[in-house]
């Protein structure tokens, strides 16, 4: 009883893992290039999404406000690609990772200008409130997340799977020359890709802003989901979604039956594990990536 | 009025004058080839066609249209397709979705339509797929259809290329060494589908190509280059038998 009961809030707080670890696998798979700044992209989203529905800031219904705050962070991200990551096309990978840390940075510090440093709490509409089936004691923010995350997996499936900006997006990720020929403009869908990433980091933030207070350094979390993304392959989206619920759930789960501080390690612990010993992760989509 | 014109087209690259004053016509309905040994800007001047590059000096006019200050996306919905020397495919998919995202630029339904599956966009789906079967009907690649590209032999791979560039529906289409690896009996065949393709599918075609006998076997008019300049432009047989074009594949110095 006690484990159904860790095993679900793990769930939960592994859906959000694992909708961070999507939007570093989305960019990836488009523009082969990692977005560290990915955390505090949902930082900043989740802190959006505050600013426009808390009572004493913008005072939105909450569901409009949350549709709103992903609409901003959606620009934001298009924003950051077409402003400031495209301007270092042609540089080797390690200029992103250095730029989207700093940028990671200036997110943090830009977020903790307008709101401060201290921990706020988004009001959600299902703050506190919970059910129980058979002793089992369910949050409403937890089954929120589960089914928000399991929507928002089978929209992104649908999106990529048969719309005509997935499947250009999914050709530009395979190969560009070959996209920029059939007619597919390649830094737009990247553009855009960016953008679909921010609103997905939103919608993890107000997930997360759900389950307790946030402060602009939340970002950090993006570590472990950048673990889970590893975990699943990363160039998975569903390996990106389940890595980050297997970390959800071992975290708990370690924390209650293992002594002190494994429970810390243990995404990085299997991380490690699973590099070790099926390198391409567990759910690898790109065997052999061309050189 | 041409359907192409390469007007002074140059590119240089710091002080590497890959392509340097070319200027030739494609007119409509005929097969043109450029010739010329390695390194000669052959695969350049197609890679300024289809804007990948930017050109230093020069103007491409298609289809009565200065492409010039496009970009490399603006190209397919003109009705310009190719393929590459190297082959660029999208090799995690399979032959089929290959040759459908050819058909990327005829798609015009929105992504909420295309999520929910309307009849305009089932309707739309299957013309495409349509298109697509003809096409593999023409180039032979039933057995193929449903392949991961990583797993083809390289001369299906060439002609899956090719009905890519097909499947764009295209009226130019520039064949970038199409039998270049190829064995004797698959650049035969290459020749029938590009007979073909002008007789039949009503298409004009721009090819560069090392394999003389298809050259001599296809092409109406050849352009011959060398060190990005032109040598000599004519039938297949006066620009082979011209003694600059002899020389520069031969080395040979010539005296006049």
């Amino acid at each position: 009883m006690e484990l159904i009961q860790l095993v679900i809030g793990g769930v939960a707080s592994g859906c959000i893992y694992g909708l961070v670890a999507l939007g570093f696998v989305l960019i990836y798979k488009a523009t082969e290039g990692v977005n560290f700044a990915q955390g505090d992209m949902m930082m900043l989203g989740a802190f959006v999404a505050l600013g426009l529905v808390n009572s004493d800031y913008g005072a939105l219904a909450f569901v409009p406000g949350v549709i709103l705050a992903a609409a901003i962070m959606g620009g934001v991200g298009y924003g950051i690609d077409r402003l400031v990551v495209r301007q270092i096309i042609g540089q080797p990978q390690f200029a992103l990772v250095i730029l989207t840390i700093a940028l990671g940075f200036v997110l943090r510090f830009a977020a903790g200008t307008i709101w401060g440093f201290s921990p706020l709490v988004l009001e959600t509409p299902f703050a506190g409130q919970h059910m129980e089936i058979a002793g089992i004691i369910i949050g409403y923010e937890d089954m929120v997340t589960i089914i928000v995350t399991a929507l928002l997996t089978l929209l992104l499936w649908v999106f990529f799977g048969f719309t005509r900006i997935g499947l250009a997006a999914q050709a530009a990720s395979q190969n560009q020359m070959a996209a920029y020929i059939v007619g597919v403009p390649v830094h737009r869908i990247n553009s855009l890709i960016w953008g679909l990433s921010g609103v997905v980091s939103t919608i993890a933030g107000v997930l997360y802003a759900s389950k307790g207070a946030i402060d602009p350094n939340i970002g950090l979390l993006g570590i472990k989901a950048f673990a889970a993304a590893v975990i699943g392959g990363f160039g998975s989206l569903p390996g990106a979604l389940l890595g980050g619920i297997l970390i959800g759930v071992v975290e708990p789960v370690a924390a209650r039956y293992l002594p002190g501080g494994i429970s810390q390690m243990s995404p990085y612990i299997i991380m490690l594990a699973v590099l070790v010993t099926r390198p391409n992760g567990l759910f690898a989509q790109i065997y052999a990536k061309k050189v | 009025m041409s359907l192409l014109e390469v007007e002074d087209l140059a590119i240089h690259f710091g002080g590497v004058k890959a392509v340097d004053g070319v200027s030739f016509a494609v007119e409509a309905g005929e097969v043109f080839s450029i010739i010329g040994p390695n390194g000669a800007g052959k695969s350049t001047i197609f890679n300024l066609i289809s804007r990948l590059y930017k050109p230093t000096r020069g103007k491409i006019m298609f289809d009565g249209r200065d492409i010039t200050p496009l970009q490399a996306h603006e190209i397919a919905p003109l009705g310009l397709a190719r393929t590459f020397q190297n082959i660029e495919l999208f090799d995690h998919s399979t032959v089929l979705d290959n040759l459908l995202m050819g058909r990327h630029t005829h798609r015009s339904t929105n992504w909420v339509q295309d999520m929910l599956f309307v009849p305009a966009v089932r309707r739309a789906e299957r013309a495409h797929r349509r298109k697509v079967e003809d096409v593999i009907e023409f180039l032979e690649l039933e057995a193929y259809r449903d392949k991961l590209i990583a797993g083809l032999p390289y001369g299906v791979r060439k002609v899956v290329e090719i009905g890519r560039a097909l499947a764009v529906g295209p009226k130019l289409i520039l064949l970038d060494e199409p039998a270049s690896g190829l064995s004797v009996e698959e650049s035969q065949e290459v020749a029938y589908w590009i007979e073909d393709m002008r007789r039949d599918m009503g298409l004009t075609v721009l090819m560069v190509e090392h394999d003389m006998s298809l050259v001599t076997q296809v092409s109406d008019r050849v352009l011959a280059v060398a060190n990005g300049q032109p040598l000599a432009q004519g039938s297949p047989a006066e620009v082979q038998s011209d003694p600059r074009v002899m020389a520069a594949y031969l080395g040979t110095e010539v005296y006049t």
